[in-house]
């Protein structure tokens, strides 16, 4: 196994400020937008870019955390079955402008399950997709997005970890890890 | 843990205590969902599921309906009052004339004990137990310890008493293992001809006197006297089985202590419970109908995940 740092923690953190301002950018003041973190491991972002966001604005913007495991099209397909997460949407969506913050960008299924997931809770005036890697080149469905973190070219095989301190981590940091070959 | 160890939900006696927490953290996100605006999510689309009720059934199959359709599989309904079983069919041919129309999924109530468990090694789908006869009623167990649990977090170390009939309750019987495998301590409670000979095996305590149960436990949950199973008389009449075992406002005042009150319906008021009680800011009747949809959903849709494409 072949592991390669893609962000190391300054520059992750750097990337972090920069999506931000593109944020601000688009979205000024945050008055009609709304930011939704997609669990499992999208919210650890999420709450990053709340943070900075915060202090950037001065104010305490709300985040909800949604949870797409019963909308994948995948369920009874996969070989480990997924274990659900919770889904707290504290704000109504209807009307607004939401933000769905995920960490990989991958096949673009979990982005799509994500779509359905949100419908249940409103029907929203704009969605656009933050998502801090985007694998070049592996996506199954026509799903892009909106601000990009970095964009990496993988290969299928290839895995993109992320670690967050949340979790345990020492620090912050991004890898690509490559597979031997069987 | 992500998966049930078992394929069938035939009684609580089968599942392990991690299924029964895998069982009921799915539980807690379903019942978010069916708070939601849009209470619907589209997992079980490809599912089609036969709810096939040999006994009437208000709640249980209301219960099971909804939580198939909030998982948006297809269902059947059949009832034995108005079908081909009147005019002789077996069980075994019933079923199978039913799975032949490609059905995944069969939720069964039956009065034979052991019907589900023949059941499931007949055919191919995957069963669910809706109560056989005075056996078990495994996801009437599993909402009753979820309702507790989400009044009192932890079942570890509780005293939960059953009170009433049973000797003909499948609701006792699952309650107790279920109770047992997460914890908790159980009494039974009733006059000695509705309580089974054999039931301090299932290490559970005994008593005779309601007062006494009352006083011991945490939780009481009431069953109801079953007469359309009694084919003996148990006791002299229904007005003194209430004067001895009836549980009543005035009795739960005078215990020093505010326990949580359950039932599993229907409720014969005046009997079993009185009205004041199965009304009170104590009894958690209607939230267990509630948890119902919720256990019900998680249930069903932990064994999909086990039926691979």
């Amino acid at each position: 196994m072949e592991k390669r740092l893609i962000l190391d923690t300054d520059l992750l953190q750097i990337t972090i400020n920069r999506l931000v301002e593109e944020l601000i950018e688009n979205h000024k003041d945050f008055q009609d937008t709304v930011l939704i973190g997609l669990q499992p491991r999208g919210v650890f972002l999420a709450k990053r870019i709340q943070n900075r966001l915060n202090e950037r604005l001065n104010k305490e913007l709300p985040l909800g955390l949604l949870d797409t495991t019963f909308y994948r099209d995948d369920f009874r397909r996969r070989d480990t079955p997924l274990k659900a997460n919770a889904t707290k949407i504290p704000f109504i969506i209807e009307d607004k402008k939401v933000i769905l913050i995920d960490d990989v960008l991958f096949t673009g299924r979990t982005v799509r399950a994500a779509l359905d997931a949100m419908i249940a809770f409103g029907r929203p005036r704009l969605v656009e997709l933050l998502t801090f890697i985007d694998r070049k080149y592996t996506r199954d469905l026509p799903i892009q997005p909106d601000y990009v973190g970095i964009r990496v070219n993988t290969i299928k095989t290839q895995r993109v970890l992320v670690e967050w301190t949340d979790q345990g981590a020492e620090n912050d940091k991004i890898w690509l890890v490559t597979n031997e070959e069987k | 843990m992500t998966n049930l160890s078992v394929n069938h939900l035939l009684g609580i006696k089968d599942l392990t205590a991690d299924d029964i927490q895998l069982i009921f953290q799915t539980a807690d996100h379903f019942k978010e969902v069916i708070n939601r605006p849009i209470k619907k999510v589209p997992s079980l689309r490809d599912i089609t599921i036969a709810n096939i009720f040999f006994e009437n059934s208000t709640r249980t199959k209301l219960s099971f309906e909804l939580a198939e359709k909030r998982l948006s599989a297809d269902v059947i309904n059949f009832s034995s009052s108005n079908s081909s079983v009147k005019k002789g069919e077996t069980l075994l041919d019933t079923v199978n004339n039913i799975l032949s129309m490609k059905v995944d999924m069969v939720v069964m109530r039956h009065s034979s004990p052991g019907a589900a468990h023949f059941l499931s090694r007949h055919i191919d789908a995957n069963i669910v137990n809706a109560g056989d006869g005075t056996h078990e009623h495994p996801t009437q167990a599993l909402l009753d310890t979820y309702s507790i649990r989400e009044k009192i977090q932890e079942l570890k170390g509780k005293k939960v008493a059953i009170i009433g009939d049973i000797l003909h309750s499948r609701v006792a019987l699952s309650n107790i293992y279920a109770l047992k495998k997460l914890g908790a301590e159980v009494m039974v409670c009733g006059p000695a001809t509705l309580l089974p000979k054999y039931i301090s095996e299932l290490g559970v305590q005994i008593s005779w006197d309601v007062r006494e149960a009352l006083e011991w436990c945490d939780v009481a949950n009431i069953l109801r006297i079953q007469l359309e199973r009694q084919q003996l008389k148990y006791f002299p009449s229904l007005r003194e089985y209430s004067l001895y075992y009836g549980v009543n406002k005035k009795l739960l005042d005078s215990l020093g202590k505010e326990i949580i009150v359950m039932h599993p319906g229907p409720i014969n008021r005046g009997v079993e419970i009185s009205s004041d009680v199965a009304d009170s800011k104590q009894s958690i009747i209607l939230n267990q109908v509630e948890n119902g949809v919720a256990i019900r959903m998680a249930v069903l849709y932990l064994l999909a995940q086990k039926r691979q494409n």
